[in-house]
């Protein structure tokens, strides 16, 4: 037979690699989630005023580009991991209060909660599934990302309501692009460390929750 | 203007000055792909769209 089958012609070494990366990649998540949560209800319990929010992310992003990168070859990277995911759902408390407080709050968030499980079940469980390589997506996907800081910018300080509202919408798209192409560079050989994997793909998710919640929050007419 | 939204502003513009010198690299990195691999990415991120907001109208 002549037909191409690419799942025979891989080598038995790089599949079985593949899958420890993505088992250890989604148990990594898991923990994260979970870690994550317990942060979030950790500040709602103390009730921490909302600008931690900002404090927590700027901590977060300032482990993601100063010490990720150092550590994420050495079991030290999975403190970092906890240390980012941990302080982006402390964080989240506060917001998460602010909802909550709200007549139809517990629905909304619930609902945020579950519609992100789904949207990223569903994307990653294609990727995984058809196997398809969607590295040509990075550039777009990251010229979106850039577009959309600028659109966030610009929003703050003409506060346009529509405009917010866009935004969360494209955040949502240009997130589950990440998914999609996070999840294809581990299957396609194009990320071989689980904690990279792990940091972007819960970076993700935690972006698309909070737009969500966004969203979510006008549609109920809380926001 | 808040405290909240200059940090928002700060944050964000952090972000942009991290990120934005990486874009040429990036853009030079990305493969090229065909119509049909286009639509096979496209496709999932329009059905999260619609459920996004089947979800809007739900709540």
């Amino acid at each position: 037979m002549a037909t191409f089958q690419p799942s025979l012609s891989r080598p038995a070494t790089s599949v079985v690699a593949t899958n420890r990366l993505i088992r250890n990649t989604y148990s990594l998540l898991a923990l994260t989630l979970l870690f994550s949560g317990l942060t979030a209800g950790l500040s709602m319990v103390l009730a921490v005023p909302p600008m931690a929010y900002l404090l927590c992310a700027g901590g977060a992003l300032l482990l993601i580009w100063f010490a990720l990168p150092r550590a994420a070859r050495s079991a030290n990277g999975l403190w970092v991991v906890f240390g980012i995911t941990g302080l982006l759902g402390f964080g989240l408390g506060p917001i998460l209060s602010l909802y909550l407080a709200l007549p139809n709050g517990s629905s909304v968030v619930m609902t945020a909660l579950g519609g992100t499980g789904v949207i990223f079940l569903a994307l990653s469980g294609y990727a995984l599934t058809t196997r398809r390589d969607f590295s040509f997506l990075g550039g777009f996907l990251f010229t979106g990302f850039i577009v959309v800081l600028v659109a966030i910018i610009a929003n703050l300080f003409l506060q346009i309501p529509v405009l917010s509202l866009v935004i969360s919408a494209v955040v949502i798209l240009i997130m589950s692009g990440f998914i999609l192409f996070d999840t294809s560079r581990m299957v396609n050989g194009g990320e071989t460390n689980y904690i990279l994997a792990t940091v972007s793909l819960y970076l993700s998710i935690f972006n698309i929750f909070i737009h969500l919640l966004h969203l979510l929050g006008i549609a109920s007419g809380d926001d | 203007m808040d405290w909240m939204q200059l940090g928002g502003a700060l944050l964000i513009g952090a972000m942009l000055v991290f990120l934005a010198p990486r874009l040429p690299a990036i853009l030079r990195a990305t493969p090229k792909a065909s119509g049909r691999q286009w639509l096979a990415a496209i496709v999932p991120i329009v059905a999260v769209g619609a459920f996004v907001f089947l979800l809007m109208k739900l709540v």
